[in-house]
Parts: structure tokens; C-alpha cells; sequence
């Protein structure tokens, strides 16, 4: 939902390094925010000559739109104990996310127009970036009857996803999609096949031999994307597959793509930049959906990433509390908190040079918007002045007691980082300063 | 030969009405104005003719049906027939070898007109191969009900003076629909524009070539219309998920005046019956000064009486 409060009067970042993956520019410039839209880009012209504006020093800094996260998961309704959209709006600030796309298994489930008022009133008064709710596309998320995706559209939801229970009926999911093309809708698919996939913990393999624990193997993934894009090309309809973890689910997507269809796809940064191996002694803030793969699955991710395979990249944002992970690993809950460590964690594949600077920020900021029909993700005059100044190199240790979410459950525990957000802006008002910049 | 023997109807030659498919113009044309000239005489206070006297016409319904089967009815009584009603029910038949022993043993009692509602597709073709006698087919599945379209037709005709070059809405769930069928056959075939309006789950898949246009709103499928057809929403395809509920449908493919708007001010508003109000019509339109909905039960009488009429006639001038 987007805000109306924007910040009033003029603001001009200069020294900056302007990077924007929309057009392409990646050269030292300023840029001018005036009443909570980008006024003018001007690459070349370090510096300004306004008298009458709040003039910000980038130092050279690289500024760039905010970033959009298309899979959070921010705890309303029903789940406050674990995240809020106050919370969760502070954590994507301090990352520089400054669009959340929020998932709709809650309780009770976002199937219904009522309740996505209900969370862009939430998202509107407590919420300190864009947050923007997917509904159900299914009732209650059973699988059974799709949901009213012409009211809930009208009402606001920006796509529609059953999450990671998919639907498992291949008719249901046909005229699911059918029923979405007549409105032009979006629908998320996560594919898992769940009787292939029941009971694994992870990724299924050498690692979970030794370890004694169920997987669920990749194949659980890779046929259920199968089954979508054949409906896609039975329907027509626009799917999106929220996140991929296997080579071999990329190829039948890349084949749908170059057969002409309307599809796309994401990845999680925790596919992108860590393996099973980091599973370790049963760490269970390693325990995720999809299951972090073998080294060769995440590398094949993040070369989508950098030949724009993959078109995005999600935090899958998951905030669990202690309860529920310091478990044994089999009893505990699947999931990480992730959207204040997505874009240092981006980051490391370009210190690594695995991924360009510019593929890896389009897959973070215009490829979502694009996908997601938002107004955002891009520096150009009159789009909001949703942005984030970035240090690309300042080294630093993730501390789960300093992340603004409620829970800690962070992979990136102790782990060095090299650049963070230094400054993030949404439509033209500060969100977030690093303390000490 | 007897004096009540008339020569066969001119342009209706055959010996069964199957379906809309397969007419032509001049044939469809023809029961038109045969069925034209039945209203006006219904209209008077003496309804009863003997055209039909001494013939036995048998209503066989596998399907309930209140409306079409009281309208074949009164339709063969006011043509001096005897009629008798044979309700079945489909579903405790099985299909095949029980049908066409149904239809021997019917045959046996020597009808000469068979009037039968079966929910298979094609059922009352089959039926028609094994008996001697004329066949009407009353609705067969998602197949024909081609009583339903001509009366349609005839009903357009006399608001418009015309069915060629109109501009003809069918509008609902066009899938499941056998009046939407017959319907786009008879007006396609006299001349109309037909557009089919539903959301995608309720269009036949490769409905853009059945020779018609296509839209997926309701707005659009009602720009400039001359004529406005709502088809019956049932409520077993939410049951089976086509539609997520009655609310969304009406919000989005409902009529109301304001979508009515989008049509011809002199539009008329049609609908086969049984309306649901308040989810593929609203009750002010239903009721509105536009609606012929009430006009087409009448005109439904007189169609199905030149139908009878053009049969029995085709029937004794066979050798």
C-alpha cells in the first residue's frame, strides 16, 4: 500500500555514484528529491547549486532505488509474536528494502477483501516502507476453491499465491490460473510436490545420509514446475515461481520463457549464497523452504542471477522465535529472518564476483517492480523517491541482538559482510541512518 | 388422408428437430414465421386446434424440467394431441443399451411425436435412430435446445423487426450452456453479430472459432448491444470451483443498470430461465421495462406449436 505522507521539500544528494539498473546508468552524478518523487538525475554533476535544499554528501557512495522484496512474511494478522508490519517495515529500512510484498498465510489467511483493507490500514499507520499484501488463491489456502480474485484485486492485493502448501490438484490450479488471466492477475506459484517432498527436513543427498534426516529431493520441485508451466501454456495466464532452488527447475522455466509465455522466476538469497554443507551440526536456522541445495544447485542459481535467467531475488523474510528453532532439527520450524541481511548478503556475490553489480541490483529493484506492476525500482524524474545509499565495502559482523526484527533466526549469524545501507528513503522521507554515517 | 391432412411445411422439410446445426436460414426463417402467426392466435380466447387430433405426443424428460415440459404441453393440447408426460431419471438409467431399450419400448406404443430431455449430449440423436416417430429434442446436455433459440430468435425479431446485423450479448456460463449453443447457431446463421461473454473459466476452450467475438468483461461485451442475453449461473460450478463465489460473479458478471448502460438504450434483456437474482441479473433489471423475459415464456408456446405443426406435417407426407 502505498504511502501518502510523503516528505515535503527538497532534498539533493550529490557525490553520489547513481546506479540504475532500469536504464542502465552507473556514473557519479546527483539526484534531486522534491516532494517525494525523484526531480531530476543528473549524471556528470557531482555537485548542486541549491541554497533552499537539505543537501546530503553521498562520499561517493552508490545510491540506487530501494529495494523490493516480493516474499516476506510480516506476522499480520495473528502472528505479532513473531513480526509485525512496524517491525518488519524497520528491518527492511535498515536493509534498504523499501517495498515489502507480504505473504497471506496468516491468521486468518488473506482470502477475503475485508482483511486486505484491514492490512493496508495496518500498513499504512504503523508500517515505515511500502508494504503490499498477496491474497490467497485459494480459500483458506486448501486447495479447493479459488478465492474472489476479481474483489480482492479491486481491494488491493497485488498477487495471489498459495504459498508453500501449492495447490495440488492440477484442475483446481488451471482454472485458478484461467480464472486469474480474466483479471489479469498475478499468481505465485512455489512448487513442491508435497507427497514427494513429505517429511524432508532438507535437501536430499549426501549430507542428509550422514546426518540422518529426511529430504526431500529436488525432483519434489522440478516436477511441480513442470505441471505449472504446462498449465501455463494451457492457459495463457501470467505465473511467477516466487523461488526456485534447482538447475533443472530453471531449464523447464527458461524453456516456457523462450516458447513466448508470460513467466518468471525468483530465488532466495539463501539459495543464492549458501549450500546444505552450512547445515553443519543440525543448525536449524538452516532449515528452510526450499532446502538449501548442493553447491552446484547454488551456483547454477546465482549464474540466473547474473545472465538474468532468475529474474529476482527474495529475503524470504521468516522471523521464528527461539521456541520454535531450538529444537531438535527435525521437530524445528522451517525459515529465516532475512530482510536486513539481503543486500549485504547480495552483496558478497559481487565481492566474490559471481554476479555483475548491475544484474544482481535489477534483480532486486526494476525486475520486481516490473513483475509486480509497482511504480518503483527505478531513478528517473517522476518515479517516487523510494531509494538507498549503499557503502559496498565497509566490513562488518551480523549481530542477531542488533537486527530490528522481532526474532533473531538469522543464517548469517557472525558472519562478515562487506557494505551495508547507509541511508533509505521512502517517497522522499529518511527511513533509516546508519548510526556513526 | 384425412381433411385435418396438411402438405408438408415449405422450407421445413425434415422429419426431427436436432439441433440449430446444420439449418439454414429459409429453415429457421420458416418455423419463424409459422410460430409467428401461433402467437396471435393464442392470444384469443379460443385456444384449441385439431391439427394435431389423434396424435400421441410423448414428453420424455430425463431430466427435471418445469418450464420447457409444461410449455410442450399446453403447446401439443392446443393442437388437439394427446400428450403424456414420462418423467425418468438419467441418473438411475445407465447410459447406452438402457436407453435405446427405453426408446423400443416407447416405440412399441406408437407416439408420433417424441419430445425427450436427456442430460448426455447427443442422447436425443441416438434416441431418434431407434424409433420410428418425429423427434424434438428438448435439451441434450451441454449440447442444443433448439426450441429455446428459435424462440429467442422469434422474440428478437418481433422487438427489432430484424435479426440480421443486430448486435446480440450472450452472457454467463457459455461452457455449460446448451441454450448459448443453439443460440449463437440460429442468430450467426440469420445474420446477427454474436458476442459470448463470461469469464475464462466459463468459455468452451478454442471458443474464438466458433465464429464469434469474445469478451471477458462485461462492459465490453455490452458496448453498443442490441440485445442482451443472461444465461443461468448454476450454483454447482462454484461447487466445482469455475467461480469462487456468487458475490464476485455478480459484482463482475452480473447485470445491473449500470453495466446495462454500456448496451444500446433500446436494448432488450433476455433470459432462458430460471433467473437467479442477485447473481447473473439483478432484480431491477429483471423487472425493468427493457426485460422480455416474461414475453419469451409466451412466445416459447407458439414456437413449440409450429415446430409440432411442421413435424406432423412432414410426417404424413411420407410415403
Amino acid at each position: 500500500m502505498a504511502r501518502n505522507d510523503s516528505g515535503g521539500g527538497r532534498t539533493v544528494f550529490v557525490n553520489a555514484r547513481l546506479i540504475d539498473p532500469a536504464s542502465g546508468l552507473d556514473a557519479a552524478g546527483s539526484l534531486t528529491v522534491e516532494d517525494g518523487h525523484i526531480a531530476s538525475v543528473r549524471p556528470g554533476d557531482k555537485l548542486a547549486a541549491h541554497t533552499d535544499a537539505e543537501i546530503i554528501d553521498c562520499g561517493g557512495h552508490l545510491l540506487c532505488p530501494g529495494l523490493i522484496d516480493a516474499q516476506v512474511f510480516a506476522g499480520e494478522p495473528g502472528f505479532e509474536h513473531r513480526e509485525s508490519l512496524g517491525s518488519a517495515s524497520r528491518a527492511a529500512a535498515a536493509g534498504g528494502v523499501t517495498t515489502m510484498i507480504c505473504r497471506p498465510d496468516t491468521d486468518p489467511v488473506i482470502d477475503e477483501a475485508a482483511l486486505v483493507d484491514y492490512f493496508a490500514r495496518r500498513a499504512r499507520d504503523t508500517a515505515v516502507v511500502h508494504a503490499y499484501p498477496m491474497a490467497a488463491l485459494t480459500q483458506g489456502l486448501e486447495g479447493i476453491v479459488m478465492t474472489e480474485i476479481g474483489l480482492l484485486s479491486e481491494a488491493g492485493a497485488i498477487a495471489f499465491t498459495d504459498g508453500i502448501t501449492p495447490v495440488a490438484n492440477p484442475e483446481v490450479m488451471r482454472q485458478a490460473l484461467t480464472y486469474a488471466r480474466n483479471f489479469d492477475a498475478l499468481v505465485v506459484a512455489r512448487p513442491m510436490d508435497r507427497q514427494l517432498a513429505a517429511g524432508g527436513v532438507m535437501n536430499e543427498g549426501e549430507i542428509s545420509a550422514r546426518l540422518g534426516l529426511p529430504g526431500a529431493a529436488a525432483a519434489a520441485e522440478v516436477i511441480m514446475v513442470e505441471r505449472d508451466m504446462r498449465l501455463v501454456e494451457l492457459t495463457g495466464a501470467r505465473i511467477h515461481v516466487g523461488q526456485i532452488s534447482a538447475a533443472a527447475s530453471l531449464e523447464v522455466i527458461s524453456r516456457t520463457k523462450t516458447a513466448g509465455h508470460d513467466v518468471t522466476c525468483g530465488v532466495s538469497i539463501n539459495n543464492l549464497v549458501l549450500n546444505e554443507n552450512d547445515i553443519g551440526p543440525y543448525r536449524t536456522f538452516f532449515k528452510l523452504v526450499p532446502p538449501l541445495r548442493a553447491e552446484d544447485e547454488r551456483r547454477a542459481m546465482a549464474e540466473g542471477i547474473a545472465t538474468g535467467a532468475i529474474d529476482i531475488i527474495v529475503s524470504d523474510h521468516d522471523p521464528q522465535d527461539a521456541d520454535t528453532k531450538r529444537r531438535p532439527f527435525i521437530d524445528a520450524a522451517f525459515g529465516a529472518v532475512g530482510l536486513e541481511t539481503l543486500l549485504p548478503a547480495a552483496l558478497s556475490l559481487h565481492h566474490n564476483e559471481e554476479i555483475g553489480l548491475m544484474p544482481l541490483l535489477a534483480a532486486l529493484t526494476i525486475n520486481p517492480a516490473r513483475i509486480f506492476g509497482l511504480d518503483a525500482g527505478r531513478l528517473s524524474p517522476d518515479a517516487p523517491a523510494d531509494l538507498v545509499l549503499i557503502d559496498l565495502n565497509r566490513p562488518w559482523a551480523v549481530e542477531p541482538g542488533t537486527l530490528a526484527s522481532k526474532c533473531k533466526n538469522t543464517p548469517f549469524e557472525g558472519r562478515m559482510m562487506q557494505g551495508y545501507a547507509l541511508m533509505t528513503m521512502v517517497q522522499g522521507r529518511n527511513v533509516f541512518t546508519r548510526k556513526g554515517w | 388422408m384425412t381433411s385435418r391432412t396438411t402438405p408438408p411445411l415449405p422450407g421445413y422439410p425434415r422429419r426431427h428437430l436436432l439441433g440449430i446445426e446444420g439449418l439454414s436460414a429459409p429453415e429457421i426463417t420458416a418455423l419463424l414465421d409459422s410460430a409467428d402467426a401461433w402467437v396471435e392466435k393464442s392470444r384469443g380466447p379460443d385456444k384449441k386446434h385439431d391439427l394435431l387430433r389423434g396424435r400421441t405426443q410423448i414428453n420424455l424428460f430425463f431430466e427435471a424440467s418445469t418450464r420447457t415440459q409444461s410449455s410442450f404441453e399446453l403447446a401439443g393440447k392446443r393442437l388437439g394431441a394427446d400428450v403424456v408426460n414420462m418423467a425418468l431419471r438419467s441418473s438411475s438409467i445407465s447410459k447406452g443399451e438402457t436407453l435405446i431399450d427405453t426408446a423400443m419400448t416407447l416405440n412399441a406404443m406408437r407416439p408420433d411425436i417424441l419430445v425427450i430431455r436427456h442430460g448426455a449430449a447427443g442422447a436425443v440423436e441416438l434416441l431418434s435412430q431407434k424409433v420410428d416417430c418425429a423427434v424434438i429434442n428438448a435439451g441434450d446436455g451441454a449440447h442444443e435446445h433448439p426450441t429455446q433459440a428459435l424462440l429467442d430468435a422469434l422474440t428478437i425479431r418481433r422487438h427489432k423487426g430484424r435479426i440480421e446485423g443486430l448486435t446480440i450479448a450472450i452472457c454467463g456460463d457459455i461452457t455449460h450452456s446448451r441454450v448459448a449453443r443453439s443460440n449463437l447457431l440460429a442468430l450467426t446463421a440469420l445474420g446477427a453479430r454474436v458476442r459470448l461473454v463470461a469469464p475464462l473459466t466459463l468459455l468452451p476452450p478454442a471458443a474464438d472459432r466458433l465464429g464469434v467475438e469474445i469478451c471477458t468483461r462485461l462492459e465490453d461485451g455490452l458496448e453498443g448491444a442490441d440485445v442482451v442475453m443472461m444465461l443461468r449461473l448454476q450454483q454447482e460450478r462454484m461447487d466445482s470451483a469455475l467461480v469462487p463465489s456468487a458475490r464476485e460473479y455478480f459484482r463482475f458478471f452480473g447485470l445491473d443498470h449500470a453495466k446495462l448502460a454500456f448496451a444500446k438504450p433500446d436494448a432488450i434483456v433476455m433470459h432462458p430461465g430460471p433467473m437467479n437474482r442477485g447473481v447473473e441479473i439483478d432484480s431491477a433489471v429483471a423487472d425493468d421495462a427493457r426485460s422480455v423475459i416474461r414475453e419469451q415464456v409466451e412466445i416459447g408456446v407458439a414456437v413449440r406449436m409450429a415446430v409440432l405443426v411442421a413435424l406432423n406435417a412432414n410426417m404424413q407426407a411420407r410415403p
